[in-house]
């Protein structure tokens, strides 16, 4: 049940201020888009709108529509927590729960959620590790804490996590930018490999990250200080990082500032 | 610390540092001897109570039937007995006051954490939860007396204690739940979202056991003030010589009024044992509830702290 | 791939109405809720009943209620009570513990902050806090036992040279018996170091590192940097600390009430003199409670007590302010 985003006109607010503007993006299934641009332009605030997460802080609110599969997920009928099972997401840290075992830790969304059948959860927690290119470096410990693991373990530990409740999208928040390269590398083949089964959306603050592991890339700019971030282009990645429609992305994917 | 003594071992090179003036040095030597004397002062006090506590009282909580036996017939001028029955009265006290206050304060500070977030209200009860800790544990006693006894007319009894002391816990247990759950990193609980878990589950399942030993230290020292305090009992129920395990009816002793009424109306020489002794032994029940807290506090799931 | 969650054939997102566990969210949101509120309430009812409970009794009292030092509540039909020698008694041994208690507190919180050794401090600082575990009754019978007769001579010269002043003039009970306000006054002091000091010294922690390493860079002296970052930045929490150790003094019962002597003389405004505070007065009386009448005429002297800390507790929470939660 792969499923493509559409990001229609969509506008963010905290409280007064205005952080992001008019956003139109469609995003296809099996494929990964990459958010780049510079810090402060918007490109988390958006990724987090795509689950409904951005409502966790208080004053945050939403215009527009985001449909998934053409069904908005903002429509008054719509269970937030409903979305979030369906959309998962991954955050810039790693964030394993500390009271919880590996094996718990990679099924907590599904023990939340009330599933109690221990044999049926077991094999979700190994597919979900393997997916996760997590289960040769775990197998013999998955009653240990997850927090004793290494960070880029402990992250790939959150991939198999988000995708053990089996979402229809996988958001990534900056997955990597607190691993070290080898973490990291880890981490963009994994994506590579989920992108057959999942839709991916991925903020990175890291271009060569972008252009490696995304089909396409949307630069987010803020035009000046205090207005609102927006999308300045949405195009095949190839094309951004050859030969981009716009200047400012031209002169950003160029190191020219930013 | 090479360079410091070669230049201190030289004396024919002059120094060529600037000098400090004796004045200078003289004050910093002044404070540092004051602030050092006020803590050897406070430590005074201190080792003076807990030795005169532990040889008064020491041979009172060898005796023999010291930890099973209540004073059920025993004669003022005699010593023998126990303070079994203030022991059950102190811990049956403890235990109801804390099967209310710990549900309570343990939700406010959740309200104050994940749902209040600044608001009116919270900033309201933030105010109350200090003023309820500043509230003297005589002014909570008449309150319950004038609630419970005057107006809604039950008799005293320990239930009536139990009750004065949720008020005296209760403030304790929110200050340490809601310091603990600010420790929970909100990474946890976006993590937990992103689930798709709800709010409340998030709370109950995530948030709640990574603060757990928190929460439990906090509620073993606030345990432990509530068992000391002595102005409830003294209002709210009757001293009784015997085991009265009724908590709703009745008078029954606890460890504090045990040793206020030997103290009071026993002049003779085994009372004053006998208050020693319970005093002592209240010390010891007060320390276990800190160890406890301690060895609690040791096992936190909050590792950057 | 991983087994079916969700169970709607067509895979589209839940609606609010399916969600039994929208309604659990807001069940738990209201138990938190509802657990806050109690709390204001509780505040509000505890004025709300101590001042019902006692208008009766302050109708029917035949003696001004704030200038009178009788407290005479036998005869329910001629009540004659009035607070004056039990707030006096209450200040003055509040206040004299807090002028003992402030100084010290000071110096043990900056010897634990800044001058004993780094590994030291928290087993040190867990000795101050042992002081504020002790329950109140054995501070009682230790100042009773121990300390009273132990700082008679003390008294006693204090009487002898300073006579004069009327702070250390004849009380209206025996100095050689230790039952004076001056004892109860100490017993107080060392009740109240533990809060006081606990409070200063995490307010002194948090003076910036970098103006204390700016003052050291400057050649002062660790005392001319002490009195130049750690005093300024922590004065307003100390000063804080201190009225919240003087709103415990004030409510202490137990310990007054073993300690203090009674007295058929009025309050001289000596330390020497004996008599009870607001609490000791309640406490000594809950025998008698059975009458509605002279029961209300201890209440509204609990109300005074009551309205008394939640000022000086306010006052304090403010200054202290969101530096400390404690």
């Amino acid at each position: 049940m792969v499923k493509r985003i559409d990001v229609k006109d969509v506008d963010i607010y905290y409280g007064k201020f205005h952080a992001v503007q008019s956003v139109t993006v469609s995003v296809p299934p099996r494929s990964v888009t990459a958010f780049i641009g510079p810090s402060g332009c918007g490109k988390s605030t958006v990724l987090r709108t795509l689950n409904r997460m951005h409502e966790v802080i208080p004053g945050a609110r939403v215009e527009g529509e985001v449909l998934l599969d053409g069904e908005n997920i903002y429509a008054p009928s719509v269970d937030p927590v409903s979305v979030r099972r369906t959309i998962g997401m991954v955050f810039q840290r790693p964030n394993p729960f500390p009271t919880m075992s590996i094996r718990d830790n990679v099924v907590a969304g599904l023990r939340l959620a009330g599933t109690r059948d221990r044999k049926r959860l077991d094999e979700i927690a190994e597919r979900a590790l393997r997916s996760a290119n997590l289960w040769a470096e775990v197998k013999d410990r998955l009653t240990k804490p997850g927090g004793g693991l290494s960070g880029g373990q402990q992250q790939r530990l959150c991939i198999a996590r988000a995708i053990a409740v089996q979402p229809d999208v996988l958001l990534m928040d900056e997955p990597c930018s607190a691993l070290d390269p080898i973490s990291t590398l880890a981490i963009e083949d994994l994506i590579g490999e989920l992108k057959k089964d999942y839709t991916i959306v991925i903020v990175t603050h890291n271009m060569q990250q972008a252009a490696r592991v995304s089909d396409q890339t949307a630069f987010f700019n803020l035009p000046g200080v205090g207005q609102p971030g927006r999308l300045i282009e949405y195009n095949d990645t190839e094309k951004i990082f050859s030969n981009p429609d716009e200047k400012a992305t031209e002169d950003y994917i160029s190191g020219r500032f930013g | 610390m090479a360079t410091t003594e070669s230049i201190v071992n030289q004396p024919a090179t002059p120094t060529p540092f600037q000098h400090i003036s004796g004045s200078r040095k003289i004050k910093n030597a002044l404070a540092t001897a004051l602030v050092t004397v006020a803590f050897l002062i406070a430590l005074v006090p201190l080792g003076w109570l807990l030795v005169t506590v532990i040889t008064r009282g020491f041979d009172a909580i060898l005796s023999a039937n010291w930890w099973s036996h209540s004073l059920s017939g025993v004669m003022p001028d005699e010593f023998a007995g126990g303070v079994y029955h203030a022991l059950y009265g102190s811990i049956i006290q403890g235990l109801i006051c804390a099967v209310i206050a710990v549900p309570l304060g343990i939700f406010t500070a959740i309200y104050l954490v994940e749902y209040g977030a600044g608001g009116r209200l919270a900033r309201a009860v933030t105010f109350m939860v200090d003023i309820l800790s500043g509230v003297p544990s005589i002014v909570a006693a008449l309150f319950i007396f004038a609630l419970w006894i005057s107006v809604l007319g039950f008799p005293q009894s320990a239930f009536a204690v139990s009750l004065a002391l949720v008020l005296l816990m209760l403030p304790v247990v929110v200050r340490s739940t809601e310091e603990m759950l600010r420790l929970v990193p909100d990474e946890l609980r976006e993590a937990s979202y992103a689930l798709g878990v709800p709010k409340w589950k998030t709370i109950a399942r995530v948030v709640l056991p990574t603060a757990l030993s928190g929460m439990v230290t906090g509620v073993m020292l606030a345990l432990a003030r509530v068992l000391g305090e002595t102005a409830p009992v003294l209002i709210l129920v009757g001293y009784s010589r015997s085991i009265n395990f009724n908590v709703l009816e009745g008078n029954m002793a606890s460890l504090p009024l045990l040793i206020y009424n030997e103290l009071v109306s026993n002049p003779e020489a085994a009372g004053q044992l006998r208050a020693w002794g319970a005093a002592l032994t209240l010390i010891i029940v007060i320390m276990i509830l800190n160890l406890i807290a301690a060895a609690s506090s040791r096992f936190s799931a909050i590792k950057n702290k | 791939m991983i087994g079916a969650m969700n169970d709607n054939a067509t895979g589209t997102l839940e609606t609010r109405s399916r969600g039994s566990r929208r309604s659990a969210d807001l069940i738990f949101q209201g138990i938190s809720t509802g657990s806050g509120i109690f709390v204001v309430l509780a505040i509000v009812l505890i004025g709300v009943f101590l001042l019902i409970q006692s208008v009766p009794s302050l109708a029917a009292n035949n003696a001004n209620f704030l200038f009178s030092a009788q407290f005479s509540t036998t005869d329910a039909g001629n009540l004659r009570f009035g607070i004056r020698d039990l707030l006096l008694v209450t200040v003055l041994s509040s206040a004299f513990a807090l002028v003992i208690a402030m100084p010290i507190a000071l110096g043990i919180a900056l010897f634990l902050t800044q001058y004993a050794p780094t590994t030291l401090r928290r087993p040190f600082a867990y000795l101050i806090d042992v002081l504020a575990a002790v329950p109140s009754i054995v501070y009682g019978l230790w100042g009773l036992a121990v300390l009273g007769p132990a700082l008679v001579p003390v008294a006693e010269w204090l009487n002898a040279t300073f006579g004069w002043f009327p702070l250390f003039a004849n009380g209206n009970v025996s100095i050689g018996g230790g039952g004076t306000i001056f004892t109860a006054g100490i017993v107080l002091a060392v009740m109240i170091l533990p809060i006081i000091t606990s409070i200063t010294r995490e307010v002194f922690r948090q003076t910036p590192a970098d103006h204390i390493e700016g003052a050291l860079a400057l050649g002062a002296t660790k005392w001319e940097m002490i009195r130049a970052t750690v005093l300024p930045y922590g004065r307003s929490g100390y000063i804080g600390a201190s009225m919240l150790g003087l709103g415990r003094a004030l409510g202490e019962t137990v310990a007054v009430l073993i300690i203090l002597r009674t007295s058929t003389d009025p309050t001289t405004f000596s330390l020497f003199d004996g008599g009870y505070t607001f609490a000791s007065k309640i406490a000594s009386a809950a025998a008698e409670f059975n009458q509605p009448l002279p029961t209300g005429a201890y209440i509204a002297a609990g109300l005074v007590l009551f309205v008394l800390t939640f000022v000086v507790n306010a006052i304090a929470r403010s200054i202290v302010g969101g530096k400390v939660n404690r």
